[in-house]
């Protein structure tokens, strides 16, 4: 059977140790070949060049000979992916943009707080293993609604499921887009919006033939680009500075020289400061302080957020449906969170080593005159660096500005400098002064992270649309043939509309990526698990649960950051603003009615800043919404649950099957037995 | 023989879940209450609590993972319910 010889067949997951070892190998001979011509003098910007589109070629190539015309390899990859690959390539749809280029940067601005993102985008999944994934894989679903429709009596359960995963996968999927337009234009230096497309274009020929099948091999492909895009700068700069090749060991001692800087620059006034118990001058945040920007309350509510965020999103939670055994579920969702901590152990080490040079820079008293030369590179770029509140990309404006600045000593002090936390992983190479392949295989590796992250999202959009709301909701005698036509024209429409909003660089939907964890865990988790571990769970109390509890986190989100003034004015007295602060609101209220119509909208403005600082109930922030969806969600369902009939013995039936692997799924696949 | 009684089988798989959560919850958030009492103790340049936070907790999540899946795997055998590929 000819078949059998393309991507995705037997023959091909029978040899996917060999195949992906030959491109691993391939991959570190090209990078070895630019290197080479790096040394003879190739411009960078074609080394770059041959970074982006090889890899690029690569993963479309991967998605093209992945093509299929049978709906269980399009929706669930014919359910063949070993629970090891199925791991990897959980962990490229896992890690975005984001977390390859900004996690770093996080640790390094929020010292131990940050480490917050790093606990909460792991343990989540010890809740998808135990809770959740397998017997997702047991029912048998093409998409996360599919559960809940076959649970909770139809397609207003559906229906109510597919709102919420709209909901938050479209911003992540545009800042998914928006992180590829950004890291080819910087590498390629193309227009910004040209970039975008571009990486649309790779986005579409990795999914678009192929579905969940193509995405999952390109997914294992990128997972590999970006790992080992990772690790290697990393990994030099650890063996030069300590002379052992393992940054997760040495930047231990890291750790100490840092602290040692913090006292030695705050005795100078390098750095901000502020008074201990016994009133001498510390660094107002040390690198290993516990809560200097959250409190425990916001620290532990984020990391709660971001694990049950984690257990719910559904384009994470599909991943699982492709394993082909119960069996395999498990330990995939162990394989996967492997592949995620080599990347997320390692990110304090990054944040480490770069807070160590930047101290150094400081507390040696550097001259403004004489700033190394990777602080103007990034100044220049976008002014990813500002020193004196300018972009920092020639040595003139840096003295400029900084002289403006009273009593200003001449040399760079800490609070001088702005970085913005991509710079951090973007920067590592060129600080440890490696060689630009080194910079391109980086920028390889966090394309890796955003096309990989972008296609799996923009998979569970269309799918939920393909599956759930065209072939499930509307038109359920549709052919195979059908359905799949429909299921790719939604895939371009999803990855067009994406794309469009992303190339207009929409800052408040880049601020609200943070907000889909929040929402997934308020708005599915709870029926989600009462569905499988409580029979007693009825369809009126899921929709109740799913209901209030995504609407209570949406109000939340949107309350305390659209309309902050007039939620601190119904829920002042449930906020933990200060006499000083509520007074503060109070006086700016005044100047905003007194002012004249020409400064009403600036005085509006300061308001409304100063109430979003202040509108919460109890302090809790904003992407920490899902700390009162969370619950509302559980008892509404318990509640509701309690007071409507028992499900039909048919549906509890359903559910003890779904809990013993023996047996066939729930929901029978059309087409996934064809092998 | 009492193999595949189902009621046991989830007495036993509900019973892991629930020692599972509790190690889950023990790494997510219990240990680090104590971060500044943790940090008092420092190893290999690392104040523990940072460590913990930074890379304990993580090795933890990984090995409970593996161990589940062996463990429930046993469970699924042992009652018989095992898939038969």
């Amino acid at each position: 059977m000819a078949k059998e010889y393309t991507v995705g067949g037997s023959s091909f997951i029978d040899n996917l140790g060999k195949i992906y070892a030959l491109y691993t190998g391939a991959f570190f001979g090209f990078v070895i070949l630019l290197a080479i011509l790096e040394q003879v003098g190739v411009p960078n910007r074609f080394i770059g060049y041959g970074f982006v589109f090889l890899t690029l070629a690569v993963y479309a190539l991967i998605g093209i000979l992945s093509r299929t015309s049978e709906v269980g390899e399009y929706y669930v990859a014919g359910r063949t992916v070993p629970s090891f690959y199925n791991g990897m390539a959980t962990g490229a749809d896992w890690m975005s943009g984001a977390s390859f280029v900004g996690m770093a940067g996080t640790l390094f601005l929020l010292g131990y707080d940050g480490l917050a993102f790093v606990l909460g985008w792991t343990g989540g999944y010890v809740l998808v293993a135990i809770l959740i994934a397998p017997f997702l894989r047991k029912f048998g679903a093409y998409t996360v609604p599919d559960f809940f429709s076959e649970r909770f009596g139809g397609n207003f359960a559906r229906f109510l499921a597919v709102i919420v995963l709209i909901c938050c996968s479209f911003t992540y999927v545009t800042a998914q887009i928006y992180a590829t337009g950004i890291i080819a234009s910087r590498f390629l230096d193309i227009d910004f919006t040209v970039a975008v497309y571009v990486g649309l274009l790779g986005i579409l020929l990795c999914s678009m033939l192929g579905g969940m099948k193509a995405v999952t091999w390109t997914q294992v492909a990128q997972y590999i680009v970006l790992i080992v895009a990772y690790l290697v700068p990393v990994v030099i700069l650890s063996a030069k500075k300590y002379g052992i090749p393992i940054p997760q060991l040495t930047y231990g001692q890291a750790i100490q020289e840092i602290t040692s800087l913090e006292n030695q620059m705050a005795a100078k006034g390098l750095i901000a400061t502020s008074k201990d118990a016994a009133g001498n001058l510390v660094a107002a945040k040390p690198h290993i302080k516990p809560f200097t920007t959250y409190d425990p309350l916001n620290y532990f509510a984020l990391i709660l957020c971001l694990m049950v965020g984690t257990a719910s999103l559904p384009h994470i939670l599909m991943r699982y449906f492709t394993t082909p055994s119960v069996r395999e579920a498990r330990s995939s969702v162990a394989w996967s969170l492997f592949f995620i901590f080599l990347l997320y152990f390692t990110a304090p080490a990054y944040a480490a080593f770069s807070k160590l040079e930047v101290y150094s820079l400081v507390n040696n008293g550097t001259p403004l005159t004489n700033l190394p030369q990777w602080i103007y590179t990034y100044g220049h770029l976008e002014g990813l660096v500002k020193i004196c509140g300018v972009a920092a990309d020639t040595a003139q404006n840096v003295i400029n500005a900084c002289q403006k600045i009273a009593g200003h000593p001449g040399t760079l002090r800490f609070q001088d400098l702005n970085i913005n936390p991509d710079v951090i992983v973007l920067s590592t190479p060129e600080i440890a002064g490696m060689p630009y392949v080194i910079a391109g295989l980086v920028a390889a590796g966090g394309l890796a992270a955003a096309l990989s992250t972008a296609d799996g999202l923009l998979l569970a959009i269309a799918n939920a649309l393909s599956h759930d709301i065209y072939y499930k909701m509307i038109s359920p005698n549709a052919s195979t043939a059908t359905r799949l036509i429909v299921a790719r024209i939604l895939l371009v429409i999803v990855a067009a509309a994406s794309a469009y909003t992303a190339s207009t660089k929409p800052g408040d939907i880049l601020s609200m990526v943070a907000w889909a964890f929040s929402l997934a865990a308020a708005g599915i988790f709870p029926a989600l698990v009462l569905g499988i571990w409580w029979k007693r769970a009825t369809t009126a109390g899921a929709i109740a649960g799913m209901i209030l509890g995504f609407a209570v986190c949406l109000y939340y989100l949107v309350g305390t950051r659209y309309f902050a003034v007039s939620f601190h004015e119904v829920w002042g007295w449930l906020g933990d603003a200060t006499a000083a602060q509520k007074a503060q609101f109070a006086k700016l209220k005044e100047a905003w009615i007194a002012a004249p119509e020409a400064g009403k909208a600036a005085a509006y403005a300061a308001l409304d800043r100063q109430a979003q600082t202040i509108a919460s109930w109890w302090g809790v922030r904003n992407i920490s919404a899902g700390l009162f969806g969370l619950p509302v969600g559980f008892i509404a369902i318990w509640i509701v649950s309690l007071l409507t009939p028992a499900p039909s013995q048919a549906v509890q039936d359903m559910v003890d099957a779904t809990r013993r692997p023996r047996g066939d799924t729930i929901l029978q696949d059309k087409g996934a037995m064809a092998h | 023989m009492a193999n595949g009684s189902p009621d046991r089988y989830w007495s036993r798989t509900s019973a892991l879940m629930w020692t599972m959560f509790v190690v889950w919850l023990f790494f997510s958030f219990i240990v680090h209450f104590f971060v500044n009492q943790l940090n008092s103790i420092v190893i290999l340049g690392f104040p523990l609590g940072f460590y913990m936070a930074a890379q304990g907790s993580l090795i933890a999540f990984v090995i409970m993972l593996f161990l589940f899946a062996k463990r429930q795997d046993a469970i699924d055998r042992e009652e018989g319910v095992a898939e038969d590929r």
